[in-house]
């Protein structure tokens, strides 16, 4: 009995993740400073401001994303994303070649990109999602679709494309938390608290979700309104964070599982900012550690990502077995 | 009072609904009934705008459903269909307090926290209250889902096969629970039954429904007659009358 019954308050293990997503930034901050301190700060700020950001992002996109679709193995990768961002760089170096897209202002480029992957996804959610009649499912369906031909089409250019274009377009795809630029920084930090604020009011229609589509309905959410609204705010959350570091794909679904089994409550009141400070301390924590204590010029999203993804067929194995 | 005005349910080329016209009586539990396929369960699907029709109107006390907000009819019609699957972990409580949303839209205050501890006593789930859904056996997780419903408090409740993996005892006593909650709260009920004893035993009226459209409606001892039943069911079943209820035996 004593093992079923729910925590005391979902509030002390939100409050054990704020204090050791402090520590660590902290840490991450104050550690090892070698140079003068007004270079420091700011530049060691920008890249744990940056881990926030994507973090964050990255974190309440993929809970909102499961608590819409009804599954926890999924993220919004799933929609092809990632790959409409792979495809945007891909199309800019072809057509433009890479001296002009070097030289293209940095947020020209981002605000066009977080445009086109929401026009995107306002139209594939809302022509599709409006004719499927609320069809979660058709519409994941469509979105894997897309993804492959995002995919298909940008592999095909880059083989038609000059060698040295291609090496200049990998490295922009794995961009890291390293160069965002300031004002990049800055605007998406904006954009993100936009819609978050917006996205507040959703918050207690979006508990209601959690039981399924008819439940919700009965409970008088209006679900397709609901589900619209929840979509797009994903949509702008990915394209933010994708525009501004490149695709991450595991880390969600990683940050987003260890929040249910942290917190052990539905409310997404204590779930989405439990998932958003442990992507905060995987990000920071990972870079910490990586740089100071192994001493390693590696980028952690790539060990994130492997642990992501060593969770994900995890998940998928126990659900097989089940 | 919830009045079906020729509703139709068309998938392509079948019709799974065809033209119901239908009204039905206030207070008391009524039962639809039939086959498989004969589109009981998207009848009451569309009567509760879970699923929307192909042609045809709704009306609950007057308001139509397609058009009425749908925060405004969950304060007066209840609808719990078969198959509830939740990803997340909810205790029976948490379920529960989901009934008080239309009403709270999320903050329940004291007097909501009472509806929910009388719904959950009055399905006999106290001694669970803070277990887990998927801890608890097909039958506990049923009840539960039919606390939510109840607790949801609306004059209109509509149930699509409540006594679904109950076990008799359970079963029996869900149907008691049922009929104490119409005679004593003035609710009415429309269940989805497919044992048509219970219907018999239970209810005031009774809809059944072949092929898409009403083939028969009236008191229990309207419907519970061979002829009837055969032209339902495609089966010879004898009727008797077992203490005051009329019984088909329908084993052989």
């Amino acid at each position: 009995m004593s093992a079923s019954a729910p925590p005391v308050s979902p509030l002390r293990p939100l409050l054990v993740l704020g204090c050791v997503a402090v520590a660590f930034m902290a840490l991450f901050m104050l550690v090892d400073v070698s140079g003068p301190w007004d270079f420091v700060l700011p530049f060691r700020g920008k890249k744990v401001a940056t881990a926030l950001l994507v973090g964050y992002a990255v974190a309440v996109s993929t809970v909102l994303f499961q608590t819409v679709t009804g599954n926890r193995v999924l993220t919004p990768a799933i929609m092809g994303f990632d790959y409409l961002y792979v495809l945007i760089q891909t199309c800019l170096v072809f057509f433009l070649g890479s001296t002009t897209v070097a030289g293209l202002d940095p947020r020209f480029l981002f605000g066009a990109e977080v445009i086109i992957m929401v026009a995107f996804s306002a139209m594939l959610h809302g022509w599709l999602f409006g004719m499927a009649r609320g069809n979660v499912h058709l519409l994941l369906l469509t979105g894997v679709v897309m993804g492959v031909l995002f995919r298909s089409l940008s592999s095909f250019i880059q083989r038609v494309i000059e060698p040295n274009e291609f090496i200049f377009l990998q490295d922009r795809f794995f961009a890291s938390f390293n160069d965002p630029e300031h004002d990049l920084l800055l605007l998406s930090v904006v954009l993100t608290l936009g819609v978050s604020v917006l996205g507040l009011r959703l918050l207690r229609a979006c508990d209601v979700l959690v039981l399924g589509r008819e439940a919700a309905i009965n409970l008088g959410v209006d679900y397709q309104r609901t589900v619209s609204w929840v979509l797009a705010l994903v949509a702008i959350l990915v394209a933010v964070s994708t525009a501004l570091v490149g695709p991450v794909t595991f880390l969600g679904l990683l940050v987003a599982n260890i929040a249910y089994a942290v917190m052990r409550t539905y409310k997404h009141a204590f779930v989405l900012p439990a998932a958003a400070l442990i992507a905060a301390i995987a990000l920071v924590a990972g870079q910490f550690i990586l740089e100071r204590v192994f001493r390693l010029d590696t980028n952690p999203r790539v060990i994130i990502e492997f642990v992501g993804g060593a969770v994900f067929i995890a998940m998928l194995m126990r659900k097989a077995t089940r | 009072m919830i009045e079906a005005k020729n509703v139709s349910k068309r998938y392509g080329e079948t019709l799974v609904v065809d033209g119901v016209t239908l009204s039905l009586p206030v207070g008391g539990i009524t039962s639809i009934i039939g086959p498989n396929g004969a589109g009981k369960s998207t009848l009451l699907s569309m009567m509760s705008r879970v699923m929307p029709m192909s042609s045809g109107n709704v009306l609950v006390d007057g308001l139509d459903v397609t058009t009425t907000p749908g925060d405004m009819l969950a304060k007066r019609l209840a609808i719990l269909r078969q198959d509830n699957h939740i990803t997340a972990r909810l205790t029976v409580r948490e379920l529960v307090t989901f009934g008080r949303y239309p009403h709270t839209k999320g903050r329940p205050t004291v007097q909501d926290r009472e509806h929910v501890e009388r719904a959950i006593e009055h399905m006999g789930l106290s001694a669970l209250a803070d277990r887990f859904l998927d801890e608890m056996s097909g039958g506990q997780r049923q009840r539960a889902f039919v606390a939510m419903v109840l607790c949801q408090d609306t004059d209109h409740v509509l149930l699509d096969e409540p006594l679904n993996g109950l076990d008799l005892k359970h079963a029996v006593s869900m149907m008691k629970r049922l009929r104490h909650a119409a005679d004593t709260l003035g609710k009415s009920f429309v269940l989805v039954l497919h044992d048509i004893n219970f219907a018999s035993c239970y209810s005031d009226h009774i809809v059944a429904m072949r092929d898409g459209k009403v083939a028969f409606q009236g008191r229990p001892e309207d419907i519970m007659r061979p002829d009837v039943l055969r032209a339902i069911y495609e089966l010879d079943i004898s009727v008797q009358q077992i203490e005051g209820d009329w019984i088909a035996t329908h084993y052989r």
